[in-house]
Formats: C-alpha cells, sequence, structure tokens
C-alpha cells in the first residue's frame, strides 16, 4: 500500500511540476457568492475578477495611483463637469463580442439606475448625462464638479460589462475584456481562470490560474506548507509568518491595505456623546501595544481615518499619545472621576477579538470597565451597524478613502458634524489636486481633534508565496488579486 | 405487515412535517439581514432595500413558509440567497462527496472495528484484549480535529503522501479518491473504536448464551462456534449502531470538512449560516432529516422482515 501511495504521489508530484512555470494556485478565504462585482460588496469577489476578468474605464496601479484601463486617455473640460473619454480600439469582450462605447453608457446607466442594486452606487450618484458620440468615445456629465471622479470609476463596482448580456448568468459565467477568461467554478472549492489569448493589451505570462478556498487559518498553513497552494496573498495567520519568513521555499509579502482598523465609538451614547469622555480613550489606548499584541507587528499606527500611504496623509497619532494619567483626569473633568461601564462588541476577524482584549484592560487601568461581547457578522450587522446598541466596537474599514462616511450622522458612528459635512460638500466640487489635498488634511485634523473614533492602526496585508513567484501586488489599494503580470521566476 | 408499513409511513410523514415547522421556526429566529451582508458596510440603503425586495425578504414569516414547503412538495428547494443558484442544484455537488466520503469511512470503520472487536471478545483477558480495549478507549477519547491536523503535519507535509485537503472532483477517480482517503480516515478513526467496543460486547454476551454450549457440544470448534453462531447473533447491535453512524458521518463531517477544504454538506451548512442564507440552511437540514428519517423507516421494515416475533407485536 505504501509503494503505491508513494508512487502515485510522485507521478502527482511530477505531473504538476510540468505545469508549474505557466499557472498557479492562490489561496484565498472567502470564496465569492458569485463573480459579478457590479452587484455585491464581497471583496472576494473583486479579489478573482477585478482587472484579471473585467476593466473598467479606469484602474488602480499597485501603488494605489490611478491608470488608463478601457479608456486610453480622456479630457476634462474646463469646469470640471464634462469627462470625454477615449477608448481603446479593438476591445473584445471574451465571448467575442466587441466592446463599444455603447456599452460604456449602458453599463454607467445601469449601476445609477433606480432599482439598481450596485453595493456603491454612490460611486455614481452625480452623474447627470452619459452618452456615446462614436464608437469610441464616451461622454459624461456631471452634476457638479467631482474631483475623485475617476477614482470612483477605477472600483470593481464601476466595471464595464457587455451590453445585453444576462446578468444572471454573468452571476456564474462572467464575460469581461480582461487579460484572463473565467473558465470554472467548482463551488465551495475552488475558480479556474484561463489566459485570453485574443487580449488588447499586454498579455498575461501566466497560462492560468486557480483560486482555491480555504477558511480555516491553520488548514491554510498547512496548505502552502504542503505545497497545494502557490500563494496566499492575504494570509489569514500572521502568527505564522515568522516560519514562512525563515524558510527559503517561501518569501512572505508584506505591504499595506486601505483597511483603517479603528475602535468605533457611539457618538450618540452616553457618555460616550462627551468629547471629552472620547479624548480620554483615546489617550488610554497604547497603539503599539495592540499591533505587536494582536497582530504579531504588523500594522501602521493612524492617527485619523486615513491611509498612511497616500500622499495627503498626515501623522497625527501625537495628537492622541498614550497616556493613561492624562487620560483619568480628563475622565475626572468630564465628570467620570470612578470611570464608568459600556460594551465592547466584537465582530469575528482576529485584529477585532486579539485587540479587543488588549484594549479591554488598557480601558480598565483607566477605570473604563466593558462588557466584551463576541458577535458574528451577522448579529453584529443586527446590534451594532442598524440597531446602534453598543458602545464601542472594532471594525477594519477596508473601502479606499472612505472618510466620506463621517459626513452621514446615521452612519454607525452616529457623528454628526455640521462642520465635517460641509468640507465633504467641499472636497467633492473641488478639482484642483492641491486644494483637494488641503481639504483632505483639514477633514484628518478634525477627525482627530472631535476624537470621533479610537483610531488604531492601518491593517497590513500579510501575504505568502512561493518563493519562485513573482509580480504579485505587494499593497492593496484595493480588494484585488492582480495576475496579469505574474511569473515563475526560472 | 401491510397495517404495519401504513403505520410506519403515517409516522413518517408526521415526523417531516413537524420537522419542517421546527426547523422554520429555529433558523428564522437568528438575527441578521442577508441583504445587508452581502452588501456590505458601505452600502447605500437603498441599494439594500431594493436586493431584498429582489429576494423576497419583505414577506411575512408565514408567506415564506408555505412558499418554502410548497416548493419542497414540488422538489423545488428554492434558490439561495447569497450564490443565486438552484439549491438543490448547489446540494447535489457536495453530495457527490459527502456521500461517497461517509461510505468510504464506513468501510474502513468496519474493516478495522470487526477484526479487532472479534479477536478481543475470541481472547476475553489476553494481551490483545487490553491493547484493543485500551486502543479504542484513545480513539473515543481523541478529539478528530486533533487528530486531523496530526495526519496533516506528518503525511501531508512532511511526507507529501497526500494533499493537505481539497477536493479535485470525480473526473478522475483515483486522485479523488486519494483526497478522501486522509479524512475518511479520520471520520473512521474513532466510529470503528465505537464500533469494535460494541461488537466487543455483543459478542462475549452472546458468548455466554446457553447455545453457545450446545453448539460446542454438537462438535464444533470454539472458532467454528464462533463464527457460525455467536456471530450472526451478535451482529444485530452492530448493525444498529452502523446504520446511526451512517447518518452521523453524512451531517456530522463539518469540523472534518473545515480542516481539510472539502466542499461537503457540512461546510455547506457552515457558510450559510454564517451568512445568513436561510433557504439554504433550511432545505439542506431538512433533507438531512429525511434521510434520517427515511433511514430508520428502512431500518424498521428490515427488522420486521428479518424477525418475524417484531412482524406479530406489531400486529
Amino acid at each position: 500500500m505504501k509503494t503505491i501511495l508513494t508512487g502515485v504521489s510522485a507521478l502527482a508530484l511530477t505531473a504538476s511540476m510540468a505545469f508549474a512555470q505557466s499557472t498557479i494556485t492562490i489561496g484565498d478565504q472567502l470564496e465569492p457568492p458569485y463573480l459579478d462585482p457590479t452587484a455585491g460588496a464581497a471583496g472576494a469577489i473583486d479579489n478573482v475578477v477585478y482587472a484579471n476578468i473585467y476593466e473598467g474605464l479606469t484602474r488602480f496601479a499597485s501603488d494605489g495611483s490611478i491608470i488608463p484601463g478601457l479608456a486610453a486617455s480622456w479630457d476634462i473640460s474646463d469646469d470640471g463637469l464634462t469627462y470625454t473619454f477615449h477608448l481603446h480600439d479593438g476591445v473584445k469582450f471574451h465571448d467575442g463580442s466587441d466592446m463599444t462605447a455603447s456599452d460604456v453608457v449602458w453599463s454607467l446607466n445601469r449601476a445609477r439606475a433606480e432599482d439598481s442594486t450596485n453595493a456603491q452606487k454612490g460611486l455614481f450618484a452625480g452623474i447627470a448625462d452619459v452618452s456615446a458620440p462614436d464608437d469610441t468615445t464616451v461622454v459624461v456629465t456631471l452634476d457638479a464638479p467631482n474631483g475623485g471622479f475617476l477614482f470612483n470609476m477605477a472600483w470593481g463596482d464601476a466595471v464595464i460589462l457587455n451590453e445585453g448580456d444576462d446578468i444572471e448568468a454573468l452571476k456564474t459565467h462572467p464575460n469581461g475584456t480582461g487579460a484572463f477568461m473565467f473558465e470554472n467554478w467548482v463551488q465551495g472549492d475552488s475558480i479556474t481562470i484561463t489566459r485570453n489569448d485574443n487580449y488588447w493589451g499586454t498579455p498575461a505570462k501566466l497560462e492560468g490560474a486557480t483560486f482555491k478556498y480555504i477558511s480555516d487559518p491553520t488548514a491554510a498553513f498547512a496548505a502552502m506548507m504542503a505545497g497545494d497552494v502557490d500563494a496566499f496573498p492575504v494570509f489569514p495567520a500572521p502568527e505564522n509568518l515568522p516560519q514562512f519568513d525563515a524558510d527559503p521555499r517561501f518569501n512572505v509579502i508584506i505591504g499595506s491595505t486601505e483597511g483603517e482598523t479603528i475602535l468605533s465609538t457611539n457618538n450618540a451614547m452616553p457618555p460616550l456623546d462627551n468629547p471629552k469622555v472620547r479624548e480620554a480613550v483615546s489617550h488610554a489606548i497604547d497603539r503599539n501595544a495592540i499591533i505587536d499584541g494582536a497582530m504579531f507587528g504588523y500594522g501602521t499606527p493612524i492617527g485619523s481615518h486615513f491611509a498612511p500611504h497616500h500622499p495627503a496623509y498626515i501623522d497625527l497619532t501625537g495628537e492622541s499619545a498614550y497616556d493613561p494619567d492624562l487620560a483619568r483626569s480628563l475622565l475626572a473633568e468630564a465628570g467620570f472621576p470612578d470611570g464608568f461601564t459600556t460594551t465592547l462588541k466584537l465582530p469575528p476577524p482576529a485584529y477585532a477579538r486579539r485587540g479587543g482584549e488588549i484594549i479591554a484592560a488598557q480601558l480598565r487601568a483607566v477605570g473604563i470597565e466593558t462588557e466584551v461581547t463576541n458577535l458574528e457578522w451577522a448579529d453584529w450587522l443586527e446590534q451594532v451597524f442598524h440597531g446602534g446598541d453598543y458602545g464601542f466596537t472594532i471594525v477594519s474599514h477596508t473601502e479606499p478613502m472612505d472618510f466620506g462616511i463621517y459626513a452621514n450622522p446615521d452612519y454607525y458612528f452616529h457623528y454628526d458634524s455640521p462642520e465635517y459635512q460641509a468640507l465633504m460638500e467641499k472636497l467633492t466640487a473641488e478639482t484642483d489636486p492641491a486644494v483637494r489635498t488641503e481639504l483632505m488634511q483639514d477633514a484628518q485634523r478634525m477627525l482627530a481633534a472631535d476624537d470621533v473614533n479610537g483610531f488604531l492602526f492601518e491593517l497590513a496585508k500579510t501575504g505568502v508565496a512561493n518563493a519562485k513567484v513573482m509580480g504579485l501586488w505587494e499593497n492593496a489599494p484595493t480588494q484585488a488579486t492582480d495576475l496579469t503580470a505574474v511569473y515563475w521566476a526560472e | 405487515m401491510l397495517i404495519y408499513i401504513l403505520k410506519r409511513l403515517l409516522s413518517l410523514g408526521l415526523s417531516l412535517v413537524a420537522a419542517s415547522v421546527v426547523i422554520f421556526l429555529a433558523i428564522e429566529v437568528m438575527p441578521g439581514d442577508a441583504a445587508q451582508i452581502m452588501l456590505g458596510i458601505n452600502a447605500s440603503p437603498d441599494a439594500v432595500e431594493a436586493l431584498r425586495q429582489e429576494l423576497g425578504l419583505n414577506l411575512s414569516i408565514y408567506a415564506r413558509y408555505l412558499s418554502w414547503v410548497g416548493g419542497l412538495l414540488s422538489g423545488d428547494f428554492g434558490v439561495s440567497y447569497t450564490y443565486r443558484v438552484p439549491v438543490t442544484e448547489m446540494i447535489g455537488d457536495r453530495v457527490w462527496l459527502s456521500f461517497p466520503m461517509a461510505i468510504y469511512a464506513l468501510v474502513l470503520s468496519t474493516l478495522i472495528a470487526f477484526p479487532i472487536g472479534i479477536i478481543a471478545a475470541a481472547k476475553r483477558g489476553s494481551w490483545a484484549d487490553w491493547l484493543v480495549m485500551g486502543g479504542t478507549q484513545l480513539g473515543v477519547a481523541i478529539p478528530n480535529f486533533w487528530f486531523a491536523m496530526l495526519a496533516v503535519q506528518l503525511l501531508a507535509i512532511k511526507y507529501h503522501w497526500f494533499s493537505a485537503g481539497g477536493f479535485p472532483g470525480w473526473e478522475n477517480p483515483f486522485l479523488a479518491i486519494r483526497a478522501l482517503t486522509l479524512p475518511a480516515f479520520v471520520l473512521a478513526l474513532p466510529q470503528a473504536s465505537i464500533l469494535a467496543r460494541v461488537m466487543r460486547s455483543s459478542l462475549l454476551d452472546t458468548l455466554s448464551e446457553d447455545f453457545m454450549r450446545t453448539a460446542r457440544a454438537k462438535g464444533n470448534t470454539r472458532r467454528q462456534a464462533l463464527v457460525k453462531h455467536a456471530l450472526r447473533n451478535a451482529m444485530i447491535p452492530v448493525l444498529t449502531i452502523l446504520g446511526l453512524q451512517f447518518s452521523f458521518l453524512l451531517a456530522g463531517a463539518i469540523i472534518v470538512e473545515k480542516i481539510f477544504f472539502l466542499p461537503g454538506i457540512g461546510s455547506l451548512i457552515f457558510t450559510a449560516i454564517s451568512q445568513r442564507d436561510l433557504i439554504v440552511v433550511e432545505s439542506v437540514v431538512m433533507l438531512l432529516v429525511f434521510a434520517v428519517i427515511l433511514v430508520t423507516f428502512v431500518v424498521d421494515i428490515t427488522y420486521a422482515v428479518v424477525d418475524p416475533r417484531l412482524r406479530r407485536k406489531a400486529r
């Protein structure tokens, strides 16, 4: 029996080595529910289709900058209201039909329609009209100038679909314009894509790729170690990273994400509605202890809701430096010399559960008692997000440039600041990059000064890959596993 | 006999109706909104509302129950909220993993349990008996998730005999069986331990029966008496356990499926629950209940066929 088995595995091993140079197996924790990025927020969808299968007018590069996608270039009118996109010639969908300006018009109109279920409908909110003067030109007219428009068009939710395709069928059989085509989906197990040989741009180097779904962190570790998976771009267990790092067969890839991890605070719930109390909380938190203890050292401290790798970032961590004595005296000033008790409701991710324990201890040290409850996402949405029944919670907000959420007083922070709301309106209307940067910095300062939430750290992207795999994204400016430039080193 | 079967059928029907009500109520009280989970926390409220409308989540609980049961009766298990494919299709794929894996584990467990159970009984008090008793005690006590992780460490990571998990599909039956071997073995181990102990004690009971003395008196050797007379009579409790184990293996492999990342029924239920894909949970659980009730029904009938005493009593 043993010899038979070893014989078989040797056969399987040589077989997989023969293919090793041209295909890759990518591990991911969550399987997408379906493959239409315009119909759901699941990051798992974009992890498969973004840049690989579907493309938009513009796209994210790995450093977070916006580069041309299906649109080769564009002109912006002087009043900032009209964008004229010039599309690439000869772009074809995977089913062979031509991608023309009318597909763009249709896709954008569908996303902003009344009954649209696009999760990021807000991206299209300012569009007044979309038209196609000819097959390769698209003219978008806005209600008001929007400095973030090209950025919005780069999101996975804004990709271009083939006009008239059966939307239900696209959920399981995507039909995009990208460098890879959908091949097969074994539900619960894996998704396979192959190279599109008729691609309009630079063809992919790999012949194909398989996304394999492994939700359990221990199983993910085993799969990497056993060689079943070639890369795990977002590896779920940071505690295993040193072991991979020490092993010459693997590369550990550390980059940044758009995930501002925060101690979300219910600004409407007494005594947290008192700015003094929130300030005390900010000073009670030792960010580095949390990063070391919960994230095994991976993560960058933040002092406001803004990604540190963005050019407009300013370091405000000093405003809320760790100072338990100050925290205690602020609490006394606010009328709580003996502290108070509130709730801390934690969703499932490790950063929340592990970070939560540390934060609970740090708050206790200044007199704030927290009743810690562990919740599933579904319960969390019900109690915390919709119900507003919480004092503190810990969440990583992973959408890029999502500080606009603070302008919505109904959002679960319940932060209602007319000044901030006015600032966001001004920012949206501004198209001059220098002024925009200034306004974004004002926004960061305002959020830090109001101590809206406990700003903890920017989530790191901690990936593991076979040492011979080259060209994977280091950072995650958006949720994506862009394989178009990936190859195997000799 | 006919009346007996009709009675069993009636009780089968009633059990199913009761089960459907209990399952539906138990699952519908879970907090959580499938539409919000799908669209995420940055979604605009009207997009969430539009999706809720589309999925039929705004209907009353009675309307949802009736449409679900009505669908079940006509063989329509509904459409998954999250995946937007018919539940029957999803179950169809998964059953082709869970069912063969359960059978595989059952075969392994029988192959291990029968010989060692028989040896332990035949050589009661010997070192072999002690070994079997101690070993099976351990087999029952070891948590199977831990044993699974250990097996992966050794056989997949160290020796590369098996992959650490996953399932390649049945296109290549050889690879498929290879992928199922480790999980099936992990599942089989505690079952085999229980089975071996039941086998041993049932056999010991039979060995002390009067008819065994008669069999020896007729001139059978010890071995002949054991194989011809004792084994057959000792089988009834063993088969009952075996039947129970099959239902357990079919539905109870959630943890092992997680560890080996296998796309089976167990992991389907697990994901569906966390995504509040209630229609999938309800339909799959209902299907499993149906399978278990059906197996019980078949077993009841078989008892009556095999054992005339039961038949007479039922009348």
